[in-house]
């Protein structure tokens, strides 16, 4: 048995490889290629276009102006009833674009990263989260047509768009919660991506972005509607942005906070479950695919 | 003083291997409770070894045997089911013949991804870029997305990525199983600058010759366990082997009436046991059995020595005797020759043929490559074969 003729200068610590996982590697690493993995991957999708960026302006707003028009024209709920029924369209659309995006797009994104899940390690969590992110990054630039809406309709700006923020976040970690369980969830069972899309679609029309709630309607339907988180979030951003006298908050519409509790309980629960099952799953992702 | 540089102590890895697979949340509803039939495929079973740091290590195996598993667990790919792997500073793998890349993106996008994934920083990997493009040789291709990329083109990317990523312990998977001449050449300088660069390098491969060529030493593995660890002479050697175990294995044609059956067909040493490697210079044993499932006045059997490339070298046979009785179904016969053994260093085959006798109108039985063997340790030589000779050169007359 020969030996090594020279040792290396340096002698590193030996140190204990557990094998693949949701976070490992330090934050350092984490944060540097979830920006690098979104970053490029926004590049890819809009520099890889003629159209560019317009392509991702284009579709909400092409949803924006048919149903905008039906709404408005044929069967006239919009424009009665809502003071702003446009903007609140605008915006409502331009919120759910994100959540069904960034969760549309991580069904497949760990299975469609198989190339580099089997042959490196990095931390798996943050393949579904560069998915949100990069749906985020599209969001901000759709929020600026959202703006200029506003100004178009005379939305008077108010100190209450401060509290906007509050709104994203609630959405950015709910929606993270259900990517991360559909991507890992994926791998194992592909009908997933058959039943999302049936449920995003569910999902758009019980949420009120077509259809305001109101004070005076009936209230069964805003107490089941009120269940979902989605709908609480998309109410309150209602409020706060476009800061309508008739528009009730999210605790007015559930009817008071105990009617929120259950919509409160899903959302926890859809991020615990979706860290929970993610950080269950990781280490044998690899193996699965 | 020895500093080890990876560490691994009984390690084990099974695979569950389903035998009908159940991936759709249908199955899962409709039988909810229905044990779902697994196989365990124990890939890995207690291996435990030691790498020093500085050290060139090769491992061995046929394929399936557990060497892949391996990598991927120290390349943190997959998780142990037991045991403990201990690592010094930062690795670099090249893991079925790739680091790792996003098709859709281009090779400079790639690179800093893998870059970062491998630990550095994006900027430091930035820095790097231009040298990982130039060492692969595609300064003209940088912008094109990988999924336009040859494979040639996408190992040498692969493997620049690797070299440039400055690690402390490198994990490479056959990558001297693709690339043209050239390429091979940059690999094995790289192998060379690498090693003295005290790097600590684990190289997984099929060809003997590198391992012998770059390892300090060497690790055999088979059916998930280390079947030899040591001197990578001596584990190449084992390797073949194990390898040509039952050469018989090798693609076989075989035509005729058959009204013959070949039972078996091996080599024996000195000693009378079955090997599969016969050291250049010594005698080869072949033995073989043959069953009559037709009866005939008497057989002749013929083999043809031929070399890897199907070029016949030497035939030689033998037969039944004119006086003896006729041959019955039922009757076994035993084959036995004993060869010289002037063949270099390769892998050889024999086809077997046998015919009626003495009717040789037809053939009986035909085996094509019915045995193959490796013959190791001979001289270094561009023929076949290493005649006899006694040659001298002399002064016949001084001016």
């Amino acid at each position: 048995m020969s030996t090594p003729t020279q040792t290396p200068p340096a002698a590193p610590e030996l140190k204990e490889v557990r094998g693949p996982s949701a976070l490992g590697g330090g934050p350092r690493r984490f944060f540097d290629l979830l920006w690098l993995m979104s970053a490029t991957e926004f590049k890819r999708i809009y520099f890889g276009t003629v159209l560019g960026y317009l392509w991702s302006l284009i579709r909400p707003l092409m949803l924006f102006g048919v149903l905008l028009f039906v709404f408005t024209r044929v069967f006239k709920i919009g424009s009665d009833k809502v003071e702003h029924y446009p903007v609140m369209l605008l915006l409502g659309i331009v919120l759910f674009t994100f959540f069904q995006e960034a969760t549309t797009n991580s069904v497949t994104s760990v299975v469609a990263q198989e190339g580099v899940v089997r042959k490196t390690q990095f931390p798996r969590l943050v393949i579904p989260l560069s998915t949100v992110l990069t749906a985020a990054f599209n969001f901000c630039l759709n929020l600026a047509i959202v703006l200029v809406f506003l100004f178009a309709f005379g939305v008077d700006p108010s100190w209450t768009w401060l509290l906007f923020p509050v709104v994203l976040a609630l959405l950015f970690a709910f929606t993270a919660g259900v990517s991360m369980a559909l991507s890992v969830l994926y791998v194992r069972f592909r009908d997933i991506a058959i039943i999302w899309t049936v449920v995003a679609q569910v999902l758009f029309y019980a949420t009120p972005i077509l259809y305001p709630i109101n004070f005076e309607s009936d209230s069964t339907y805003e107490r089941i509607l009120m269940l979902s988180p989605l709908a609480a979030i998309f109410e309150q951003a209602r409020v706060w942005v476009l800061n309508e006298a008739q528009a009730p908050t999210a605790v007015e519409a559930a009817g008071g906070w105990l009617g929120l509790v259950p919509a409160i309980v899903i959302f926890c629960a859809v991020c615990v479950y979706g860290v929970w099952v993610f950080r269950r799953e990781a280490p044998r992702v690899a193996e699965e695919l | 003083m020895r500093h080890p540089a990876i560490e691994v102590t009984d390690l084990h890895k099974s695979f569950r291997i389903p035998t009908n697979r159940v991936d759709s949340l249908k199955e899962r509803v409709v039988r909810p409770f229905s044990a779902r039939d697994y196989r365990e495929l124990h890939a890995l079973d207690g291996v435990s070894f030691e790498i020093d740091q500085g050290e060139f290590f090769g491992i061995v195996g046929r394929n399936g045997s557990g060497k892949s598993t391996l990598l991927k667990l120290l390349a943190s790919i997959y998780r142990p089911d037991r045991g403990r792997i201990r690592m010094a500073g930062r690795l670099a793998p090249f893991i079925e013949l790739g680091v790792g890349f996003n098709h859709e993106l281009t090779a400079r996008e790639n690179v800093v991804l893998n870059g970062v994934m491998m630990g550095l920083t994006p900027n430091e990997m930035r820095r790097r870029l231009d040298a990982v493009i130039e060492f692969a040789e595609l300064e003209e291709f940088a912008e094109l997305k990988l999924k336009n990329y040859s494979s040639g083109m996408l190992v040498r990317l692969a493997f620049a990525v690797m070299m440039e990523a400055d690690a402390d312990v490198l994990l490479i998977d056959e990558v001297l199983a693709v690339g043209d001449a050239a390429f091979q050449q940059k690999c094995a300088d790289a192998f060379h600058e690498m090693k003295a660069a005290g790097k600590t390098i684990v190289l997984v491969t099929h060809e003997m010759s590198t391992v012998e060529q770059y390892c300090h030493r060497a690790m055999l593995i088979a059916d998930g366990r280390i079947q030899q660890l040591g001197d990578p002479g001596e584990v190449g050697r084992e390797y073949l082997r194990l390898n040509f175990e039952g050469g018989a294995a090798a693609a076989k044609v075989t035509s005729g009436t058959r009204d013959l059956r070949l039972d078996g067909l091996w080599l024996e040493n000195a000693d009378g046991e079955r090997v599969e490697n016969v050291e250049f210079g010594e005698d080869i044993l072949l033995r073989g059995e043959v069953e009559v499932l037709q009866a005939t006045p008497g057989v002749r059997i013929g083999f043809t020595l031929i070399d890897e490339d199907g070029h016949g070298i030497f035939q030689f046979g033998t037969g039944t005797e004119e006086g003896d009785p006729p041959l019955e179904p039922g009757d076994r016969l035993a084959i036995s020759t004993r060869l010289e053994n002037p063949l270099t260093s390769g892998r050889y085959f024999l086809h077997f043929g046998a015919q009626r006798h003495p009717d040789p109108r037809a053939t009986v039985l035909h085996v094509e490559r019915a045995l193959g063997f490796h013959v190791f340790g001979g001289p270094p030589s561009q023929g076949v074969v290493q005649l006899p000779h006694e040659s001298s050169l002399s002064v016949r007359e001084r001016a």
